[in-house]
């Protein structure tokens, strides 16, 4: 009784929900992102396809009368566009942009659990050896004696990036994005 | 109406004088003696003083009351409008504007800055006055025609003032007006000369109501003010009293005089020939007209408003017969008032919002309407659509403005820039009556104003070299507007010596925005002013830029679904246009299928549509077809956007028509007309060339909206790598 008490307050907590991840996988790796940023979690599908946009974004959506955007986040990583099965999701994540917060959706091959992770339990990304990029990483998670990421979504899904990164691929074409284009926005010194 | 309100309606009524009283100054500019605008620009100081006095707004009054004893003496005619007394009203009235904002905004007399500005200025208009001390005999005999007005009390001094006898209602106390306080400022117009308080209607005290008001005032009351000006002193109090203003017995022959001189080509009503020469207001006549009304049933039929105004003994029967002698001349003329409501831009905003899902959702009935195969059903929601079709167009029709108020505030910036270049410029206004969505109106501002100002700056030469050239010395600068399909197009022109093809071209060598021994259309030259990195340094000419350059006027513009262009010819003057789409909000689509996907093209650019013939299918055939003995380039939609999914065998060409340049479009299905709600598509894809927005169907899928014209020039501009190598990727520049 005494525990499920304890649980109820820590839940109550306003701090406490700083230390709430969600984890997904994605390309058989498990990831997480803090719950704070997250919006809401709904099923793949009414995809729309932008045309000349790279492959990593995937297109847009419908959510209640407003258009967003939703990313790959397999192919923004590795560059191999995400499957889709019956698992996968969208996670509407929320990106603060100036005064405002855009709305952006990221495709993962299904959604996990909420974990909590305690400030104490958590490591900096290493300076290589990951499989991502390391500014997208924000700390590596321990939980059961084993890491998980955790994501910095505000760099996977910078929108000033994922703009650039639209411009470079544009001029690129017809040839596909390399990756070389994708990690260095070359146009950033307009 | 609360205090709050009350600022509000103070701020828009002053806004709104301000702005005309600087239209009228800039006309007086050309046509120094016209009375009209003369006495326009007394009005306005006149009434912000006024309503200023209600609020005991004291820098404001204060400073106003300056401006308007010189204006009254320009009215009077004993001073005469030079350029220089023009300049400085102009400036008062930027003051004025400053000293309204700070009195709304809760600290009376502004800042220290505008303070000491609005003392130079009052210092200026003075000496204006001081001249009126030195010469005052030779006005008083002439006062017969134009007394004169500024003219100190030791000259009204004949015992003939005017009469006010005012009632106020019993329910002026409980509105939150003080009859104290409209005294109290009537006192500051002008000498109250003798004051009688009448309470003959104060009930006996175990029957007075202590929150009504009893009270009546004779007044004898000396000024210089016209009859208009003493009514709009109780213009707060107006609807909930009895006010009678009877002039001084001199006014009698100017208001005769200006009776007799009334145009005879103007068919006019005698009320309104009283109201015109000063003699009533058209409040008088409004309220004569109602009595006239309302007796004209139970006593005699038709009681001339002549006798009405008599009786009611707001005007002297001398007056009456002379407007009704020169009413003969002319006939009777319904006047059209221009009648209109205000409301709040929110409202407005919400009303389309609630449109624009309206017509979403009506899209969604009509497709499962269409689904049932029930044709009442269908031919009713058909109806239905035409009527959603309609309130969508009324409803954008509200937002819809004239540019021409936009044109208007460019002749102040130009006479103000102009000058201060020591150019002699003049600026014409035409399309001022096109109009287009106000959100549109508002955003076009900025861009504007910068193209102004680099005419003036760059664009126009001096007189010096005008005439080297043999060209007038008076520099001209257009302002243009009309509508061409569907978008408005806004130019920009002036005569002056063009774009310098060379030193733009220099310039993009150094920036290295061109390689060395790229060749470039005149045409492609001067695009390249629109290129960042042109904005920053120096301009091409010396004169520098004022922070905004031409790169951020193309971002703004394309902001608005806009496009800018220019063309120049040298030493003959260069022209911006400006194409904008009408309204932001939603356009007529036309849907259509490529692959699996469903995209709008907007309506107003389709021309037709016709079958793409089997043989153009071929990979090796041209991307062209004979459309009846025209050249006819079309664009593959699937091939171009990549999209997957069954070409259907008999595919369609869509003919597309932007600024007078044909191009086709092929799609796989044409799925017809559709209204289309226009979605951003948000930041992401800020750099996407050929989408425009979104849109949501009734289905709740999404489609893409074509922009025709970039997607055309974005094609164009792939056949021709060389450019695009060189001016469209500024990241060459970082190696």
């Amino acid at each position: 009784m005494a525990q499920v008490a304890e649980q109820n307050y820590t839940e109550a907590d306003p701090n406490a929900d700083q230390n709430q991840f969600l984890t997904f996988t994605l390309g058989g790796e498990v990831y997480a992102i803090e719950i704070l940023s997250i919006r809401e979690i709904i099923d793949y599908g009414n995809l729309t396809t932008v045309p000349m946009m790279p492959a990593f974004i995937r297109g847009v959506i419908n959510l209640r009368g407003s258009v967003v955007p939703v990313v790959d986040l397999a192919a923004r990583f590795d560059g191999e566009p995400a499957g889709i099965t019956k698992r996968t999701g969208i996670i509407i994540i929320e990106i603060p942009d100036g005064e405002t917060t855009l709305n952006i959706g990221a495709i993962v091959d299904g959604v996990n659990e909420v974990l909590e992770i305690p400030p104490g339990d958590i490591e900096p990304a290493p300076s290589f050896g990951a499989r991502i990029r390391t500014d997208f990483i924000k700390g590596m998670g321990k939980v059961d004696g084993k890491f998980l990421v955790l994501l910095d979504v505000a760099n996977v899904l910078s929108i000033d990036e994922l703009s650039l990164l639209d411009e470079v691929q544009h001029q690129a074409q017809p040839e596909t994005p390399t990756e070389t284009a994708l990690s260095e926005p070359s146009g950033e010194g307009i | 109406m609360s205090q709050d309100e009350d600022v509000q309606l103070f701020e828009t009524e002053a806004g709104e004088l301000l702005d005309d009283m600087e239209q009228s100054l800039l006309q007086l500019e050309n046509n120094p003696g016209d009375m009209d605008h003369i006495n326009s620009v007394f009005r306005a100081a006149h009434t912000i003083k006024g309503s200023a006095g209600l609020f005991a707004y004291e820098a404001l009054i204060g400073f106003t009351h300056g401006v308007e004893s010189v204006l009254d003496r320009v009215r009077a005619g004993e001073l005469a409008i030079s350029q220089e007394l023009l300049s400085l009203l102009l400036s008062c009235r930027d003051v004025m504007g400053q000293l309204v904002d700070a009195a709304v905004a809760g600290h009376d007399g502004g800042s220290a800055e505008v303070q000491q500005k609005g003392r130079a200025l009052s210092a200026q208009l003075d000496t204006y006055l001081e001249d009126s001390l030195q010469v005052p005999e030779p006005h008083l005999a002439a006062s017969d025609e134009n007394p004169g007005r500024e003219s100190v009390p030791a000259d009204t001094a004949q015992g003939d003032y005017w009469h006010i006898s005012i009632r106020f209602g019993h329910d002026v106390l409980r509105n939150g007006m003080d009859p104290q306080s409209f005294i109290r400022y009537l006192g500051t117009q002008g000498d109250i000369v003798s004051l009688v308080t009448l309470w003959d209607e104060m009930p006996a005290a175990e029957y007075m109501d202590p929150e009504s008001c009893y009270l009546a005032f004779e007044i004898e009351f000396d000024t210089d003010l016209n009859k208009l000006a003493i009514e709009e002193i109780f213009q707060f109090v107006i609807d909930d009293c009895r006010l009678r203003i009877l002039p001084p017995l001199t006014k009698l022959p100017q208001y005769q005089a200006v009776i007799e001189e009334t145009d005879t080509d103007e068919q006019q009503r005698l009320g309104e020939i009283l109201v015109k020469s000063g003699a009533t207001t058209s409040r008088e006549i409004d309220e004569a007209l109602q009595q006239q009304t309302t007796t004209q049933t139970n006593s005699e039929p038709d009681e001339p408003i002549g006798k009405v105004l008599l009786r009611e003994g707001v005007v002297l029967p001398e007056v009456i017969e002379t407007a009704v002698a020169k009413q003969k001349q002319v006939r009777e003329n319904q006047a059209l008032a221009n009648k209109s409501i205000r409301v709040s831009a929110d409202k407005l905003e919400q009303l389309i919002d609630l449109v624009g899902e309206l017509v979403i959702s009506s899209a969604n009935t009509r497709l499962l309407g269409d689904r049932t195969r029930d044709t009442a059903l269908i031919e009713s929601l058909e109806n239905m659509s035409r009527l959603v079709e309609d309130i969508r167009d009324t409803g954008l029709g509200l937002r819809m403005v004239p540019i021409g108020e936009t044109f208007n505030r460019f002749r102040r910036v130009v006479r103000d820039v102009s000058q201060s270049m020591g150019k002699d410029i003049e600026l014409e206004l035409s399309g001022s009556d096109k109009e287009l969505d106000k959100t549109v109106v508002e955003k076009i501002g900025d861009p504007l104003m910068h193209l102004v100002r680099n005419a003036i700056d760059h664009g126009i030469e001096s007189a010096e070299t005008r005439q080297e050239n043999n060209k007038p010395a008076r520099g001209k600068l257009k302002l243009n507007a009309y509508h061409d399909s569907g978008s408005i197009v806004i130019e920009v022109e002036d005569d002056g010596g063009g774009l310098p093809r060379d030193k733009i071209l220099d310039k993009a060598r150094q920036l290295g925005l061109v390689s060395p021994n790229q060749s470039l259309s005149d045409q492609e030259v001067y695009r390249l002013i629109f290129e960042p990195g042109f904005s920053t340094a120096e301009q091409v000419t010396n004169i520098s830029g004022r922070g905004v350059g031409m790169d951020v006027v193309r971002r703004n513009i394309e902001a608005l679904r806009g496009q800018v262009d220019v063309e120049s010819r040298p030493g003959k003057g260069s022209r911006f246009s400006i194409r904008l789409p009408l309204t932001l909000a939603i356009i007529d689509g036309f849907l259509v299928r490529v692959g699996d996907a469903s995209y709008v093209i907007p309506l107003d650019m389709v021309e037709e549509c016709v079958e793409l013939p089997a043989h153009a299918n071929d990979d090796q055939a041209n991307e062209y077809i004979n459309l009846r003995g025209e050249v006819l380039p079309f664009i593959h939609l699937g091939e171009l956007f990549r999209e997957t999914g069954g070409r259907s065998r008999r595919e369609n060409i869509v003919v597309t028509s932007f600024a007078g340049q044909k191009a086709g479009l092929v799609v796989d299905e044409l799925l017809g007309e559709y209204q289309t709600v226009i979605k951003p598509l948000g930041k992401i894809f800020s750099h996407l060339e050929g989408v425009s927005g979104a849109t949501i169907l009734g289905s709740g899928e999404v489609a893409m909206i074509i922009d025709v014209p970039e997607l055309i020039q974005r094609v164009a501009m792939n056949g021709n790598r060389r450019i695009r190598d060189g001016v469209e990727m500024p990241s060459m520049l970082a190696h």
